[in-house]
């Protein structure tokens, strides 16, 4: 029998390696999953690349794994916030690099990952700092800049309902980078706020199919907070 | 003439608040358009949309369809835009992923993109995202927005607060997109992106047009 529903965070966070790829769900904080980030700040994996929309909030969640010196690198679009406070001393320290990536492209390539595409050609960031270096080539007589599909080692993922095959579903905005993280991974691990019966999720709107999905933890945490 | 002496004549005009560079976007805006509106100014437009005017906005985190900030007894805890605040969803908006909010937002799908800037060049070409290389730069979804929808519009004050244009011959601070803004709306004016020169549509009240060319940067012709 299938059963990718773990009973507890050591189980799921089991095998996670220094240096890895991590890619971490959520905008701002909508669709973080926070119980995760906890459970990988507890497993101790260090040396990490972390890929996120965000650089952090507050001292919690992401910031937190930020400010224990976790996390080498982090790949994001927008790392200013309400409240950069651990990502920017870090930053203006030194001691922790940062890539800015076109919001898009980053989607777009974790996409690509996850379909076994291995680059595409996109108009984002052409004539700017972003694609210098990059391949430039013209289709139509307009410029597009190649980019690369990225894959991660780890994605930690916020979902709303799973069930035993690893079936998701989300709430709302809080979808956002999950579906996409969770194809991108070599392991895709989700917490979720209900845990559901095989065949009680309308095939309809299951939003991300349980062969994406290695691991799922039971996380009834309630309302996420804007921070 | 000195930034002083410039500041000095433009203390005989009433130049428009954030809500009014806003609202007088917003009137522009036609029915059955599709927009994305950015952090800063822009996302003040949806407040000023006319009720008779169906116009459906889009946010880059994954809603098509989003409505205003909800009472505090109806909010979503799961529903924000892209600064970060609570919103709604209005009768037939949906939701979607990130690839697929970003495809449609490249793809050419949305009409118009209302964004902020810290810069723009008579040439179109606009600057958003980091003013040095020592500052936090993020770029978040401006240069997908900038390339992909039909038109881009900036929402922007006209001068930094001691007096220095943000409407410039050429920027100087890293690019978002190259030739990629339509029109301009700032505290002082109106103005529409040409080429060579900004075309001004519309001033604020109080302001002649040489006042304005003595505060902006790049060259100003009267729009036709």
């Amino acid at each position: 029998m299938i059963d990718k529903i773990v009973q507890s965070m050591a189980e799921a966070m089991a095998g996670i390696r220094d240096g890895a790829i991590v890619l971490i769900g959520g905008f701002g904080s909508i669709g973080q999953p926070n119980a995760l980030i906890d459970g990988l700040i507890e497993q101790g994996a260090k040396e990490l690349t972390v890929v996120a929309n965000n650089a952090g909030v507050g001292r919690v969640g992401l910031a937190r794994l930020m400010e224990l010196g976790r996390v080498r690198k982090i790949i994001c679009s927008y790392p200013r916030t309400s409240d950069p406070v651990v990502f920017e001393g870090l930053y203006r320290a030194g001691k922790i690099e940062l890539e800015v990536m076109p919001q898009g492209t980053m989607a777009e390539r974790m996409r690509a990952a996850g379909a076994g595409i291995a680059a595409f050609y996109t108009p984002t960031s052409v004539g700017t700092l972003l694609a210098e270096g990059k391949e430039l080539r013209e289709f139509s007589g307009r410029q597009f800049v190649l980019e690369e599909a990225f894959h991660g080692d780890v994605a930690l993922i916020e979902a709303w309902e799973a069930d035993r095959w690893g079936n998701l579903t989300y709430k709302s905005s809080a979808r956002n980078f999950n579906p996409v993280m969770a194809t991108a991974a070599k392991l895709t691990i989700a917490q979720a706020q209900h845990i559901v019966a095989l065949g009680e999720l309308d095939p309809e709107r299951v939003h991300t199919a349980g062969i994406f999905v290695d691991r799922v933890v039971h996380v009834p945490y309630g309302e996420p907070t804007v921070t | 003439m000195n930034v002083k002496a410039k500041l000095g004549r433009l203390a005989a005009c009433t130049p428009w608040t954030r809500d009014e560079i806003a609202a007088r976007a917003a009137r522009d805006i036609p029915e059955g358009f599709y927009v994305n509106l950015g952090i800063g100014i822009p996302v003040l437009v949806a407040n000023y949309v006319p009720p008779d005017r169906e116009v459906i906005i889009q946010s880059e985190n994954g809603i098509l369809g989003m409505g205003p900030e909800p009472q505090p007894h109806q909010i979503n805890r799961w529903l924000i835009n892209a600064s970060k605040k609570y919103v709604s969803l209005v009768p037939g908006g949906s939701y979607m992923h990130h690839a697929d909010s970003f495809a449609l937002i490249r793809g050419g799908h949305l009409d118009l993109c209302v964004l902020g800037a810290f810069q723009v060049a008579a040439n179109g070409d606009f600057a958003n995202w980091s003013k040095s290389e020592t500052d936090m730069p993020s770029v978040g979804g401006a240069m997908d927005l900038a390339v992909g929808a039909k038109s881009v519009w900036l929402l922007m004050d006209h001068t930094t607060k001691d007096g220095e244009s943000k409407l410039m011959r050429r920027c100087t601070y890293p690019l978002t997109a190259v030739g990629a803004a339509k029109r301009v709306y700032t505290n002082l004016a109106v103005l529409d992106v040409t080429g060579d020169a900004f075309a001004v549509r519309e001033i604020a009240p109080g302001l002649t047009f040489e006042a304005l060319q003595d505060v902006t940067d790049a060259p100003l012709k009267r729009a036709n």
